[in-house]
């Protein structure tokens, strides 16, 4: 564990960048740091390898003052991942994964063999190998900056806003891949990022910090959403921290309706034989299962003439956010579920979801009373 | 044709001779001043201070005519190829030095961040990453300085004869004879073109790292996008 004890830092010219700064960096998990540009972000994540020393306080790592371990081996023990990869321009994308290795005596072919596995573990082609950076697209090269991180197998990550400097579509690549490895690996990562849907997404706790280099709060995304500390962690989740927070609530408890799922070869007498009472609209399927479009009840079935069923959720493993979005696009205010293969496993009204999120928001305040 | 390189005898030597000579009084001077301009450079690169001042005394240095360094130079070093090859290695320091402070600052801050975080101590990064990134602008002060030290090895003839392919102006003039300051001229134009070409594909082999031209970044980012 990572435990940072009221550090301050002040800067030669009289900034105080971080002010009396407690954390409790739990191992095996992402801690975000997030926060306003200037808040003091990068200083914290540098003061944890010591490329800045603070004015006051101590950090200890697993219970050791890290100021009395020798820097060099400080640093070679925690993955430092920085914004535009700082990859080294002169060295092969080999070689660049293989740094720390090398530095720590590995001989040059056992460090190559363990750069190409890592190569493969953060999702790069093996041909990439013998390039050099400015071969690579931003994305391929965050990755490899990733990957020379854990060369070494450190147990801890520092990343200092990784991927913001990547479009939107290679930086969800870059999260969802951080969190992969993350279940395999299991790191301590402490992430640093100003983009708050990031710290929601890929914290298991974050730490909000304020300008001045205050913490305004340290709690798991959910509680962060649900209950804001002050005005200020308020202001910064944005207006819509309401519908974000539905991101933790499963969807696997709405109640699915299965009746008004037809096939095209349904015949009129067996869709009679139904009980449509609760539902206007019936969602026609093609003969593998898989969702065509809504007909209105009482009409005959034109597979030519369907109303579009907008985007499905996949049921159980979506959240109710997911769900509550589809039923919002949908024309019909339905929302369809579908099961991994993509065939229609039940549709659910606004209304339905909306009784389940009443539902969630009462038990997220039952089992958070009950923790306090 | 062997006429045509024929030399008068008090130079003692032969055209290839002079070629030879010509490239070693050029040449050792700027290796000399490349030497003492990468502790000079480095000392620039950490004391922000010291750079304008060094880049001014450099310049002085330079503005000084070769002459005055000959008739200072000569009490110690008498009339010898050391006396022309100090000036030399004095003038190239006004190339080399901002060349090597600009090159090293040149390296990315997030490069060296991210050498440090990694457990690069000061001289470790200095020599696996400054230096080798700053490589292609050391070269261009290289063949600067290069160049114009070879074309300045010839006002050596000044003092006994010691500029190497410059003496055959000299004695073009003596024996009237313009075929010696053709040669002189066309081979000096000649070792300096060679030189430069020379440092060029140096240039080539130390950075397979360096985009090599407009073309190929465009080609490459297009591969990147897939
Ligand atoms: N080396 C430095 N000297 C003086 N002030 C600095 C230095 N580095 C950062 N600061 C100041 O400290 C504050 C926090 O900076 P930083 O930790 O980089 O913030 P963040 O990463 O959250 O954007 C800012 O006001 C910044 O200007
Ligand atoms: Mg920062």
């Amino acid at each position: 564990m990572i435990r940072i004890d009221s550090v301050t830092k002040r800067y030669p010219d009289g900034t105080v960048a971080v002010d009396r700064l407690s954390l409790e960096i739990p191992d095996r998990s992402i801690t975000v740091l997030v926060g306003p540009s200037g808040c003091g972000k990068t200083t914290t994540l540098r003061m944890i390898n010591r490329m800045v020393e603070p004015s006051e306080g101590t950090i200890l790592l697993d219970g050791k003052d890290i100021q009395q371990q020798p820097v060099n081996t400080l640093r070679r023990s925690m993955g430092y991942v920085i914004q535009n990869a700082g990859l080294f321009q002169h060295r092969t994308i080999l070689d660049n994964i293989a740094t720390v290795p090398r530095l720590l005596g590995w001989g040059k072919e056992k460090s190559r063999a363990r750069a190409r596995e890592l190569m493969e573990r953060v999702g790069l082609d093996g041909a990439l190998a013998k390039r050099y950076p400015y071969q690579l697209s931003g994305g391929q090269q965050q990755r490899v900056g990733v990957a020379r991180a854990l060369a070494a197998d450190p147990p801890v990550l520092l990343m200092d806003e990784p991927f913001s400097a990547v479009d939107p579509v290679v930086r969800k690549g870059l999260q969802d891949e951080l969190l992969r490895i993350q279940e395999e690996l299991g790191k301590t990562i402490v992430f640093v990022t100003h983009d708050i849907d990031e710290a929601v997404k890929l914290g298991t706790m974050v730490a909000v910090m304020r300008t001045g280099g205050r913490l305004a709060q340290f709690a798991p995304p959910a509680e962060l959403l649900t209950d804001p500390a002050d005005s200020f962690v308020e202001d910064f989740l944005g207006t819509d921290r309401g519908i974000r927070r539905l991101s933790f609530f499963p969807s696997a408890g709405l109640e699915l309706l299965t009746a008004p799922i037809v096939a095209s070869d349904t015949t009129d007498e067996q869709i009679a034989a139904r009980d449509l009472t609760d539902a206007p609209y019936l969602l026609v399927t093609d003969l593998d299962g898989k969702p065509l479009g809504w007909a209105e009840r009482d009409t005959e079935i034109d597979t030519a003439r369907l109303l579009p069923y907008g985007r499905p959720f996949v049921v159980a493993t979506d959240s109710l956010r997911a769900a509550l979005d589809c039923a919002v696009l949908s024309p019909t205010g339905w929302a369809v579920a579908v099961d991994g293969e993509g065939r229609a496993a039940g549709v659910v009204s606004q209304q339905t979801i909306g009784e389940a999120i009443r539902g969630a928001h009462a038990k997220s305040a039952t089992t958070q009373k009950a923790a306090r | 044709m062997s006429e045509l390189f024929d030399m008068p005898s008090d130079l003692q030597n032969s055209y290839l001779g002079l070629v030879a000579l010509h490239l070693r009084e050029a040449l050792l001077p700027v290796l000399a001043g490349l030497l003492a301009s990468l502790p000079i450079a480095q000392l620039c690169v950490r004391l922000r201070w010291l750079y304008p001042p060094v880049l001014w005394v450099t310049t002085v240095l330079y503005a000084i005519p070769s002459l005055a360094f000959f008739v200072i130079l000569i009490d110690y070093t008498g009339l010898s190829e050391l006396t022309v090859m100090i000036p030399l290695a004095v003038y190239s320091l006004v190339v080399l030095v901002p060349a090597i402070v600009d090159g090293v600052r040149s390296v990315p801050q997030e490069t060296l961040a991210a050498a440090t975080a990694m457990g690069f101590g000061p001289v470790r990064r200095y020599f696996q990453v400054q230096l080798p990134i700053a490589a292609p602008a050391i070269i261009a002060g290289l063949r600067i300085a290069s160049v114009s030290s070879i074309s300045l090895v010839s006002v050596g003839m000044l003092i006994g004869n010691q500029g190497a392919l410059g003496n055959l102006l000299n004695s073009g003039m003596i024996y009237n004879q313009p075929r010696l300051i053709w040669l002189s001229v066309v081979g000096t134009a000649v070792l300096a073109i060679l030189v430069d070409a020379a440092l060029i594909v140096v240039r080539v082999l130390l950075t397979p790292w360096m985009p090599r031209s407009t073309s190929a970044r465009r080609l490459t980012a297009k591969e990147a996008t897939r």
